[in-house]
């Protein structure tokens, strides 16, 4: 069974099909890129995926449960998390703060105990405090875990953004466009990232990415968006050298 | 030596009120800071905590220290239950339907209290009996010094709760991105409906201090100390926490200068008049962050 399977997805605002008749299939454990030019419905279908929208028709099936209609909270309890494409840390909240809001749901401690600080309490947040060192110290951010989110520089808000994800432990994580105004070291250093956390959390992941490079260098294989359709499918040296493609980007 | 100890009592006189200020402040900068709106409402639990604390000590003769913690579990109560009946349902609405509403549940609370409890005052004693303190020429009443050390514990204890643990770093995630926090697996409704409980147990205990300082109960005791809260949050900065409090005690210290010094007729004209000249030179309050619009 796949992990995430998505049938025939579509929304439409008024009259317009954002998206229409979207079909995809992850195995778990894939690095699965979704491409198209801009406007082509790729964000649209990351809000559908994580509740953020409500399909007008179609259903998407995490391991084998429809997820439609689920809250943003409950797909992510259930197990997708996601970055956004214009950075939306808690950019007034030190960096650790911003791991320790995703682990949220993974540590329970009362009322109670949070209002009169009893043992449990403390032993609870030191559980907390330990797990969201070692989320940092993987994409080598301990040192600025004090600093206000804000205050990072871009690349590592980039970074910070998919820990914060990961904290979530999810079985599939989404990222929106990881190297938009990256600089090319920067990029190499984010493939390298994306390499060492598919090691380390055998987790599953779908990107969306402008940087053909960045695709072709990391992705297993490629979904083609274009006006809200399907426009390919397959691995990357496939869709690269799809005519269709490659009249979707560059014109005829 | 005289002047300097009265100078000193009106001091601690503005303390004491000033803190309450602060605690019903800090109700409106909460609700402010998470759910954008303005909880005209939020002075009537004021209110309903006097009333509460009535009942509950006056006609059914609880224990105080008791009747004190029903009083506050009520309010907590009443605040998750106006957000949940008449908040929520236009959480994607204009603001200004969020405003009337807010000042409509106003009218509502007020007037059902007089319904019940008629427009007669109901004299009150205070349930807070502990003997004054005289430190040289000093005379501090021992409500001055419980009305301190329960709204400083308060504060302490609120800071606390919103720095180190999860469910006030929630309060903040989701007071800064809604929409972020709730990708991050954050229950929105549930994290909302924490701060108007807060919010409102911080209210109950602002009203049992100041039933215990006015000693006389009226459907609409809360307007007053409710509208001078809202100066003392927008004073310090609207969304700051620190802000509220801080305000909520130069408010109640110019209050008590005003009266004692100035004019008793016109300590209120004052603190206002205060509230516009900071909004004229900081617009956004004394610890209030300062928007910049980047282009």
């Amino acid at each position: 069974m796949a992990l995430l399977e998505v049938k025939n997805l579509g929304i439409s605002f008024g009259g317009l099909k954002a998206v229409e008749n979207l079909n995809m299939k992850i195995e778990k454990g894939a690095l699965v890129g979704l491409i198209g030019p801009n406007g082509a419905g790729k964000t649209t279908a990351f809000n559908l995926l994580t509740g953020v929208y409500l399909p007008t028709s179609g259903s998407i099936l995490l391991e084998g449960k429809n997820i439609v209609g689920k809250k943003p909270a409950e797909i992510c309890q259930a197990g997708i998390a996601r970055t956004f494409q214009n950075i939306r840390l808690f950019s007034k909240m030190t960096v650790i703060d911003n791991v320790k809001v995703a682990l949220h749901n993974h540590f329970k401690y009362g009322l109670v105990s949070s209002l009169i600080h009893t043992p449990g309490y403390f032993k609870k947040e030191q559980e907390i405090q330990e797990r969201a060192e070692e989320i940092l110290k993987i994409f080598e951010l301990e040192s600025y875990q004090d600093t206000l989110a804000s205050n990072l520089p871009y690349g590592k808000q980039r970074k910070l953004e998919i820990a914060r994800a990961l904290a979530t432990d999810p079985k599939l994580l989404l990222l929106d466009e990881p190297a938009a105004g990256m600089n090319p070291n920067e990029t190499a250093e984010l493939m390298e990232t994306i390499e060492l956390i598919r090691e380390k959390f055998g987790i599953t992941i779908l990107l969306i990415e402008h940087d053909m490079k960045l695709v072709a260098g990391i992705c297993e294989y490629i979904y083609v968006l274009n006006f809200g359709t399907e426009l390919a499918n397959g691995t990357p040296q496939e869709v690269l050298n799809d005519p269709q493609v490659v009249k979707a980007y560059l014109g005829e | 030596m005289d002047l300097i100890n009265a100078i000193l009592e009106q001091i601690l006189n503005g303390l004491r009120t000033g803190s309450i200020y602060a605690l019903i402040a800090l109700g409106y900068t909460m609700v402010y800071g998470i759910a954008k709106m303005i909880n005209f409402a939020h002075g009537d639990i004021i209110m309903v905590g006097a009333y509460a604390l009535y009942v509950f000590v006056g006609v059914l003769k609880i224990n105080p220290v008791l009747a004190a913690i029903l009083t506050i579990a009520v309010c907590a109560l009443l605040g998750i239950t106006i957000e949940k009946v008449a908040y929520k349902p236009l959480r994607n609405a204009q603001p200004l339907a969020v405003l009337i509403t807010a000042i409509g549940m106003s009218y509502l609370l007020q007037n059902v209290a007089l319904l019940i409890f008629k427009a007669t005052p109901i004299p009150f004693g205070s349930i807070i009996k502990v003997p004054s303190v005289k430190i040289g020429a000093l005379n501090i009443s021992g409500l001055t010094i419980v009305t301190l050390v329960v709204t400083t514990i308060s504060m302490i204890l609120l800071t606390l709760f919103i720095n180190k643990t999860k469910m006030g770093r929630a309060m903040r995630a989701v007071s800064e991105d809604k929409g972020a926090a709730e990708l991050m697996g954050i229950n929105v409704n549930q994290t909302i409906s924490m701060t108007f409980a807060i919010g409102s147990a911080l209210a109950a205990v602002a009203g049992i201090l100041y039933i215990s300082q006015y000693e006389s109960l009226l459907p609409t005791l809360g307007a007053l100390p409710g509208i001078k809260a809202f100066v003392a949050a927008v004073l310090g900065g609207i969304g700051s926490i620190p802000g509220a409090m801080l305000g909520g005690i130069i408010l109640g210290i110019i209050e008590s200068m005003s009266k004692a010094y100035i004019s008793t007729q016109l300590a209120d004209a004052i603190v206002f008049g205060v509230l516009v000249i900071v909004l004229l030179v900081r617009p956004s309050g004394l610890l209030g962050k300062m928007k910049i619009e980047k282009v």
